[in-house]
């Protein structure tokens, strides 16, 4: 395969690999909320599930401790339990969504689960980060946004919203359209399937220049 | 170095840039990558995958901590899954010929923990780890962050991460520490006053004249935290106590490199008149013990004050949060911790598992008994430092007075080894998280210091340091 991201039209992204990212360009999906502020990426996947040593399979113990009780019962009350959570792909998350550990195994729960995308006002660095990396879209709005798309969830347990990667677009059920950032270079490698180490890999030669003249 | 005044950050940073091309992330060199065996195995299944090697093996150290069991060393591994990913580690180091202090070796720890005692970090470095306390070696003047396991690969395979340039934010802590006050009361005073996002998207340099005056292990406990103030990187200025703590140690430079590498390292701290994005201020003379009561390491007040009240919170969703974490710690509003009964007393973490913590708490119970029906476990933070507190007759002290004297690792700061509490136990914990279930499924985390844990254990209740010490 070769790409040539947009913005960077020296650099010519080459490699096969079986790991690429699906490419993202716009999707529409039912919409749940988690209005919590702080979710911390503990909550996201307790630790004891992290002695896994690949990625998979990690959808079931998404936010475990919140679904199941003491003897692995689901908890009726927590959202992803509720009916209508079935084949979400938009979690309208709290404020600071993923702060805490930087176990990549959040996304990856999350995505297997179903979640494409989170929206929230901030997510923490790290989580921001990894999200990226591995496809999952972290959508950032402004507070009155994101206080109007909490109270359209609750109103609406059937909510649909659109994301458009292209316009950097999140569509409402009324029409309107909330922009959102995102850098560049994120972008164009969503938008393509990019992944970062491949691009990275092709950097040898700056990379070697740099360990020659600074004795590395 | 003339021109425009920088910051301790920025000459770093810049100091890592490999190259920066227009509307694209910066190429930033990575001097050294620390790997443990929990956040790794799928970065190596990475590279095996692509037929790619590991480019510097010679930068990348490994240990293993998260999952490891405390007790004796001789025992066998009982957790099957724990013991498949220790082996993983091992072949993972061992196939792709990266340096790792296993189970068995003296010199194994917690990874934040034995790059510094093992003189791995120096100041001006850039140091990742899969791990978001790997702020801890900012103490060294580095500017070190976590990463996930992607990233994490990338840096195995090129030595390098794409990074856009953070914010930078000046925290400073004048004046001096009352006695009974310690490193971790400054770091969760400042969470309690800057919220767990109020770094977030900043590098924080920890500054002024009660940070000048903290010890290496203060320093570290310090920028250990960072992360819980949602900031990635916490980096404080090498000064003497940073090249007395280096020097010597077994990858320290030695003779004119030595002398060649604190004439460097002098020239790191922050220009004068250097600007900082942000600046935020802590009056050190007016700290007291901190104690966390919610569930998130924010959630602190000082030792002698009242649980908050949801009620007088205007934000829903703040509001909507304390009072979940009241419930989830069951505490009434208004009431004071003191006296409040705990199960558990755990002394360790990368946080505070280092010979200085570990004599502080010996202080306190020296001579005493730990209260009945109160578990107390002490979980040094590296081989080496266990050793060290056993010359010192520490081990003893701790022994006789009826607390666990356990091998090093992360142990019950993540509970993934069997160290946990019960649902609904209590702990005054020195560690760094007090999530809902981060010691255990159902389990309740005051996070507080080695003083205030060694005070709690010996009279069981949650107690004012300042009240036993002399
Ligand atoms: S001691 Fe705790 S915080 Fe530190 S590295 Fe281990 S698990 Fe993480």
């Amino acid at each position: 395969m070769k790409l040539v991201l947009a913005h960077q039209c020296e650099i010519i992204y080459e490699i096969s690999n079986t790991n690429e990212m699906e490419p993202i360009k716009s999707f529409k999906g039912k919409t749940i909320h988690l209005p919590n502020t702080d979710v911390d990426t503990d909550q996201i996947i307790p630790a004891r599930y992290l002695k896994v040593t690949d990625k998979k399979g990690l959808g079931d113990v998404v936010f475990y401790d919140w679904r199941y009780d003491a003897a692995g019962n689901p908890n009726p009350e927590f959202l992803l339990n509720k009916p209508h959570a079935a084949g979400a792909t938009i979690l309208v998350a709290g404020h600071n969504f993923g702060c805490g550990s930087s176990r990549e195994h959040a996304p990856w729960a999350l995505q297997g689960f179903g979640f494409q995308a989170i929206v929230s006002t901030q997510f923490a660095d790290i989580f921001r980060n990894n999200s990226l990396k591995n496809g999952l879209l972290p959508i950032v709005v402004d507070k009155a946004t994101h206080e109007q798309l909490l109270d359209l969830a609750v109103e609406d347990p059937d909510l649909q919203l659109e994301v458009d990667l292209e316009t950097q677009t999140l569509t409402l059920p009324d029409g309107r359209r909330v922009e959102f950032p995102i850098d560049s270079f994120s972008k164009e490698c969503l938008l393509n399937g990019v992944d970062e180490l491949g691009y990275l890999m092709r950097q040898r030669d700056v990379i070697e220049e740099y360990e020659r003249a600074n004795g590395k | 170095m003339n021109g425009t005044p920088k910051t301790l950050f920025e000459k770093i940073w810049d100091a890592h840039v490999v190259s920066q091309n227009e509307g694209a992330p910066a190429i930033l060199y990575i001097d050294l990558q620390l790997v443990h065996e929990v956040t790794s195995p799928q970065a190596f299944t990475e590279l095996r995958n692509r037929g790619i090697k590991v480019r510097r093996p010679d930068r990348t150290v490994a240990t293993v901590d998260h999952s490891i069991p405390t007790y004796a060393r001789s025992l066998p591994i009982q957790d099957a899954l724990a013991a498949k990913q220790l082996d993983i580690m091992y072949a993972n180091a061992r196939d792709f010929d990266i340096r790792i202090y296993d189970r068995m070796s003296d010199k194994q720890g917690i990874v934040h923990v034995i790059g510094p005692e093992l003189g791995l970090t120096q100041p001006g470095m850039t140091i990742v780890c899969g791990d978001s306390h790997t702020s801890t070696h900012g103490a060294f003047g580095t500017l070190a962050f976590g990463i996930g396991t992607s990233e994490a690969a990338m840096v195995l395979a090129t030595q390098t991460l794409l990074q856009r340039k953070p914010k930078t934010m000046n925290v400073r802590v004048d004046g001096t520490l009352a006695n009974g006050v310690t490193a971790k009361d400054i770091i969760l005073a400042l969470i309690a006053k800057i919220g767990v996002d109020g770094g977030t998207g900043h590098a924080v340099e920890y500054s002024g004249s009660a940070i000048r005056a903290q010890t290496m292990e203060g320093r570290m406990t310090i920028c250990n935290m960072s992360i819980e103030g949602g900031a990635r990187a916490g980096m404080i200025a090498p000064d003497e106590t940073t090249f007395n703590y280096v020097a010597g140690r077994e990858f320290a430079p030695k003779g004119a490199e030595w002398d060649a590498a604190v004439a460097r390292w002098k020239q790191l701290p922050t220009d004068d008149d250097a600007h900082y994005d942000a600046v935020v201020e802590l009056d050190a003379n007016a700290l007291e013990p901190m104690i966390t009561y919610g569930n998130n390491p924010g959630m602190g007040i000082p030792i002698t004050a009242r649980v908050p009240d949801p009620d007088a919170l205007g934000d829903v969703h703040q509001k909507a949060a304390l009072q979940k974490a009241l419930q989830y710690m069951d505490l009434q509003p208004g009431k004071s911790l003191l006296g409040h009964p705990v199960n558990v007393v755990f002394i360790g973490s990368c946080t505070n598992s280092r010979i200085g913590d570990l004599r502080l708490a010996a202080n306190v119970m020296k001579g005493k008994r730990v209260a009945e029906n109160v578990r107390v476990m002490v979980v040094p933070g590296s081989q080496q430092v266990k050793r060290q507190a056993e010359q010192e007759g520490l081990d003893k002290i701790f022994r006789e007075a009826g607390a666990e004297w356990r091998e090093a690792g992360c142990s019950m700061c993540i509970a993934m080894n069997g160290d946990q509490l019960a649902p609904g136990e209590y702990s005054v914990s020195t560690s760094n998280r007090n999530f809902e279930g981060r010691q255990g499924k159902g389990g309740r985390t005051f996070l507080a210091s080695p003083l205030t844990a060694a005070a709690t254990a010996v009279t069981g209740v949650v107690t004012d340091p300042r009240s036993v010490l002399s």
